[in-house]
């Protein structure tokens, strides 16, 4: 039974570990709101769209204010030879543009 | 509850015996656990950074697109979309790059105009005067100067530009302004030699957050080739971006889980010929099938269990402590600069409990079914093999 005891405890004691690591970040997280309207203000101030992450491209380093075609660069046919352009692919927000074909038979007024 | 309790001393004996395979299984099976829960840990915090932090980005940012490319912008776009009912303040932005050759760092350069009250996050003040900087935290680190100091910059005819440094954004504010130079609007405008009467894009203001789309809407209808980008898009961008289902870590996360897969599929095919005697054995002194079952459960469980909670633990330390040095290189690429991370440590419990759901439940299925199968079967026939 010793065994069995003991081996309760160590796991009860690592849930506790694990459980004091997270419930604690969260409270902290919503109670500390200072934190978050220092970094708001400077966002307001410069008006900053992206985080600063991957500065290599500027479609990497702006995600969501580059346009479709930055990662091609020069000419629709290239390679996208940043790393990171692989991992954080623009994104089409602001398009509105369409391809439309109609057939050639149709009457047109 | 002493049935519960023997079963469970007679698992802790199994386990016991082949100690060193079942070391061996916990910790691949906790490393798999801890890059699961890694990816889950970063990319929750950053997107959390990112949702809270750009909630104060502006309204609407509009572009203008020529041959399907980012073009600037006329000003003249200003006066015509600030006629528009419902909008406040439109703001021309000036912003651009800068390539430093000898570091290979790209810089981003942006224009302020007006005066700006001091900020917590920087140390130092904004620049007051067209030869004056701030600079981000990455840029100081990367060329080493202090508040006083002069930044040395070729303009675009090739002519040397100083600005003193009047400010440096503090560390903790380094995923927004880590490779940030700021200088006043009239300088950078100077210094990229762009024209009065163009600006890189511009910001709206909507004084109502439910007329945005619809004044998108009109700016696109009526200055064809612009294209606004509202403050939901940009928020949406970097939900997508972080989201472990089809973003960014979507890689390694199938990597990684296609690993436990593996060893889970090798647990449910390969139950070994000792084992399997084991449980023969078992049946023939009258263990009922369930109690064998009970009896694997159990062992089942406290792997799982161990693996899951060491991989957790593992996971937080290597995301919340070393900063993710392991995952850093697949956003970091070939920058320079890259952020020295302060992340919030939260965590999503949803994403905690899914990741436990695929983890553990599939182990204890791929444990129990070729145990099940070798229970029900006649003792000697398992006991010979």
């Amino acid at each position: 039974m010793t065994r069995s005891v003991l081996c309760l405890s160590v796991l009860l004691a690592g849930a506790t570990l694990l459980l004091s690591l997270l419930l604690p970040a969260q409270q902290s997280f919503h109670q500390d709101s200072a934190r978050w309207q220092n970094k708001r203000d400077l966002v307001a101030a410069l008006a900053i769209t992206d985080l600063s992450l991957s500065s290599e491209a500027r479609y990497t380093r702006h995600v969501s204010q580059a346009d479709l075609f930055s990662a091609f660069q020069d000419f629709p046919a290239s390679f996208e030879h940043f790393p990171t352009g692989s991992m954080i692919p623009p994104r089409p927000a602001g398009y509105s543009g369409r391809v439309l074909f109609e057939s050639a038979q149709r009457v047109r007024p | 509850m002493i049935l519960n309790l023997k079963l469970l001393e007679y698992s802790l004996s199994s386990l016991w015996r082949r100690k060193e395979k079942n070391l061996a299984l916990v910790s691949v099976y906790a490393l798999v656990i801890a890059t699961l829960g890694s990816v889950l840990l970063l990319t929750h915090a950053l997107k959390t950074e990112a949702l809270m932090t750009l909630t104060a980005a502006p309204e609407i940012v509009v572009q203008r697109t020529l041959g399907g490319r980012h073009e600037l912008i006329p000003i003249a776009y200003a006066r015509t979309i600030s006629e528009f009912p419902g909008v406040g303040r439109v703001t021309p932005r000036v912003w651009g790059y800068y390539y430093d050759s000898l570091v290979k760092a790209n810089l981003t350069l942006i224009g302020i105009e007006g005066y700006h009250e001091q900020l917590e996050l920087l140390e130092g003040r904004f620049p007051q005067a067209p030869d004056e900087c701030v600079i981000g935290a990455g840029v100081a680190d990367a060329f080493g100067p202090q508040i006083g100091d002069f930044l040395v910059l070729e303009d675009s005819s090739k002519r040397r530009s100083e600005f003193r440094v009047s400010g440096i954004f503090r560390s903790a504010s380094n995923l927004l302004t880590n490779d940030l130079v700021v200088v006043q609007e009239a300088a950078l405008r100077e210094f990229f030699a762009m024209p009065a009467e163009l600006a890189t894009d511009l910001t709206v203001q909507v004084y109502n957050s439910r007329e945005v789309g619809t004044i998108a809407k009109k700016i696109s209808y009526l200055l064809p080739d612009s294209r606004p980008i509202t403050r939901d898009e940009l928020l949406h961008t970097y939900d997508s971006l972080f989201n472990w289902r089809s973003g960014m870590m979507l890689a390694v996360f199938v990597s990684a889980l296609m690993a436990f897969l593996i060893l889970a599929w090798d647990r449910a095919t390969g139950i070994s010929a000792e084992e399997r005697r084991e449980i023969g054995i078992l049946k023939a002194l009258g263990w009922e099938t369930s109690h064998v079952l009970g009896a694997k459960l159990r062992e089942a469980l406290l792997l799982s269990l161990t693996a899951f909670m060491a991989g957790l633990l593992l996971a937080w330390w290597h995301v919340f402590v070393l900063g993710a040095p392991l995952l850093m290189p697949l956003l970091k690429g070939w920058s320079v600069l890259f952020p020295e991370f302060d992340l919030p440590p939260v965590v999503d419990l949803y994403q905690l409990a899914v990741l436990g759901c695929v983890t553990i439940i599939p182990y204890l299925a791929c444990t129990l079914i070729p145990a099940w199968k070798a229970a029900s079967s006649d003792p000697d026939d398992v006991m010979r093999g």
